[in-house]
């Protein structure tokens, strides 16, 4: 593709003098010839230094612009102002130089063999995290094993790790990381706890217990399409990849694209929008293998989403100021969790309803798996309250995660305690 | 409520000091949010109780060297992505969160909550009277619509005279 063969012009000019942050490339293909003129119009437009990298040559074929971050604005609105639809092609071109070349040093850092040498304190690219599962899974064949419960939309393995001492469709608990793919304190933490279960129960200690009469699910890569993009081109990328018709940017909210008040307020209609729903409920494939395995399980007793950033810890509802029916337990069993993560480094949790206690949201994760019939279905939104938000500095990783599987633990328990 | 005028809040906050987490202040505040009005910064009167931490060594120190540098200082990406700031720019990361806290209170309503996210870029530019200017590009994280937005903001530095945002 051409693709390379300019970013590699680029990269030679950037190491010069100039960089490139902040400017997109948009694609515009026109369909008209009112729309070429309306592109070829912006190339006569000095001001904007605008680099076409695609010129507009005839209707159909694609017109590719590097746009600096100054002139943005602008030619959007020229754009949009004529009804001409554009696609975001590369959202940061300086952010994929500077990948670029730092990809060509990390191909020279070294990989962990065991699940014993991995830098639990580091965070880590998808490969590495895949790479992590399977040697957990070598290393534990009786207790761990890795499902294939869908295809992202760039097609990449959506897996799960299974923790199990046995029997049959036990009674099972789910945990999630990651749905949210700039949230990276989660996908580190997903990768810590799957370890951790593991020594507990090597050690008959901690969840070894629960381990006798449950099974735990835990899917550490719930968006990867996201987090692949946040390591490449956008470290705040927060949605899927997906492109539906008619949309004009990319991604869907995952977290906003459940069946439970799917569409209502607490959820945005525009695909541009960090909240969008969606063109309709489980269009997203990484929603709908999650769906599709709750259902056929259909033996699942405690499903926790975990989130970052706000320290909070949530129950249902988010769609609806309508209390749940368990709200008086959930909200007793949520005081105790947050005692627990907090005994350890003094980390304060609010906790309660997510509508009352974050803001209204239509169409989450735990909203359906309650109305589903799960009773113990959680919301955590992990360090900190803003200082570093999205970019926790990886020294907070294994503290996030140890003091919030007390909390798990907690709930787990609980779980086991109240079956239903 | 203050018919006609808007809503008014008053608030007792205690500041910590992130760099000296012991160490706390407390303050009160008056924020009134226009009626109406989403064009205008929500009025604030802040009175604090108590000393803030003399901080004029290290303000002398940075303040020197940046006014020593020969080429102008350039960073991006404050922190980076896996949580890291060198040393050397925690200056420019804090003053960073000063300019956020003006862009946060022109730009807050009742119904937004801002945090700054990161430090897109930052551009030292030189002048001839004795401030430090730091043209600032920061990434602003919107709680509620969960954007994340992109703002041009310059700031001046004095050690005596302290941080503001000229009005251009």
């Amino acid at each position: 593709m051409r693709l390379p063969v300019l970013l590699a012009a680029l990269v030679a000019v950037a190491t010069c003098t100039e960089t490139f942050f902040g400017h997109q490339v948009l694609r515009v293909v026109p369909q008209s010839n009112e729309e070429l003129q309306k592109v070829q119009e912006l190339q006569d437009l000095e001001h904007l230094q605008l680099d076409f990298w695609l010129a507009p040559r005839r209707l159909g074929l694609p017109v590719d612009i590097r746009v600096p971050f100054r002139s943005l604005q602008a030619v959007k609105a020229h754009l949009e102002a004529s009804g001409v639809s554009y696609s975001i092609m590369i959202e940061d071109v300086q952010a994929l130089l500077d990948e670029e070349q730092t990809e060509m040093l990390r191909s020279s850092r070294q990989r962990a063999v065991d699940t014993t040498t991995f830098n639990y304190e580091a965070y880590h690219t998808i490969d590495e995290i895949y790479n992590f599962m399977d040697m957990l899974v070598a290393e534990n064949p009786n207790l761990v094993s890795k499902l294939e419960i869908g295809r992202s939309t760039e097609n990449r393995p959506l897996y799960v790790l299974k923790f199990s001492t046995g029997g049959t469709n036990r009674p099972a608990i789910w945990i999630d990381t990651g749905i949210h793919s700039r949230e990276w304190v989660t996908q580190a933490s997903g990768v810590w706890f799957a370890k951790k279960i593991v020594q507990d129960h090597a050690n008959n200690e901690g969840v070894a217990s629960i381990l006798e009469t449950m099974d735990i699910f835990l899917e550490i890569v719930t968006n990867p399409d996201g987090f692949a993009y946040t390591h490449t081109k956008n470290r705040m990328w927060r949605k899927t990849r997906s492109r539906h018709a008619g949309a004009i940017c990319v991604g869907v909210d995952p977290n906003r694209n459940w069946d439970a008040g799917f569409g209502d307020a607490g959820a945005s209609g525009n695909s541009c929008s960090e909240t969008y729903h969606g063109p309709y409920p489980n269009s997203e494939p990484e929603v709908k293998s999650i769906v599709d395995f709750v259902k056929s399980h259909g033996n699942i007793k405690a499903f926790v989403s975990i989130h970052s950033y706000s320290q909070l810890l949530l129950y249902p509802y988010g769609y609806t100021e309508t209390p749940a029916p368990d709200e008086q337990e959930l909200h007793e069993l949520s005081a105790k969790a947050v005692a627990a993560l907090s005994s350890l480094y003094g980390t304060k949790f609010k906790y309660g309803s997510i509508i009352t206690t974050i803001y209204r949201a239509s169409g989450s994760t735990v909203d359906w798996t309650y109305n589903q019939g799960i009773k113990y279905s959680f919301t955590f939104e992990l360090r900190d309250t803003g200082r570093y938000g999205f970019l926790l500095p990886a020294n907070q990783i294994v503290p996030t995660a140890q003091e919030t599987w007390l909390a798990l633990k907690v709930i787990m328990e609980h779980a086991r305690d109240n079956i239903y | 409520d203050i018919d006609d005028v808007g809503h008014k809040y008053y608030l007792e906050l205690e500041l910590e000091d992130v760099l000296d987490k012991d160490r706390t202040v407390s303050c009160t505040a008056e924020v009134l949010y226009h009626l109406g009005s989403k064009t205008s910064a929500p009025d604030v009167q802040l009175t604090v109780q108590g000393e803030l931490r003399s901080t004029e060594e290290a303000d002398k120190e940075f303040y020197n060297r940046i006014r020593s540098l020969e080429k102008e200082l350039v960073a991006e990406n404050i922190p980076d992505s896996h949580g890291n700031v060198p040393p050397e720019l925690e200056p420019i990361h804090l003053l960073a969160w000063v300019a956020s806290g003006y862009v946060i209170w022109q730009n807050s309503t009742e119904n937004t909550k801002f945090h700054l996210a990161q430090v897109k870029h930052v551009k030292q530019v030189k002048r001839n009277d004795e401030d430090l200017q730091f043209d600032f590009v920061l990434l602003l994280h919107e709680m509620v619509s969960q954007e994340v937005l992109p703002w041009e903001v310059t700031l001046l530095w004095h050690p005596q005279r302290g941080a503001r945002v000229p009005q251009s």
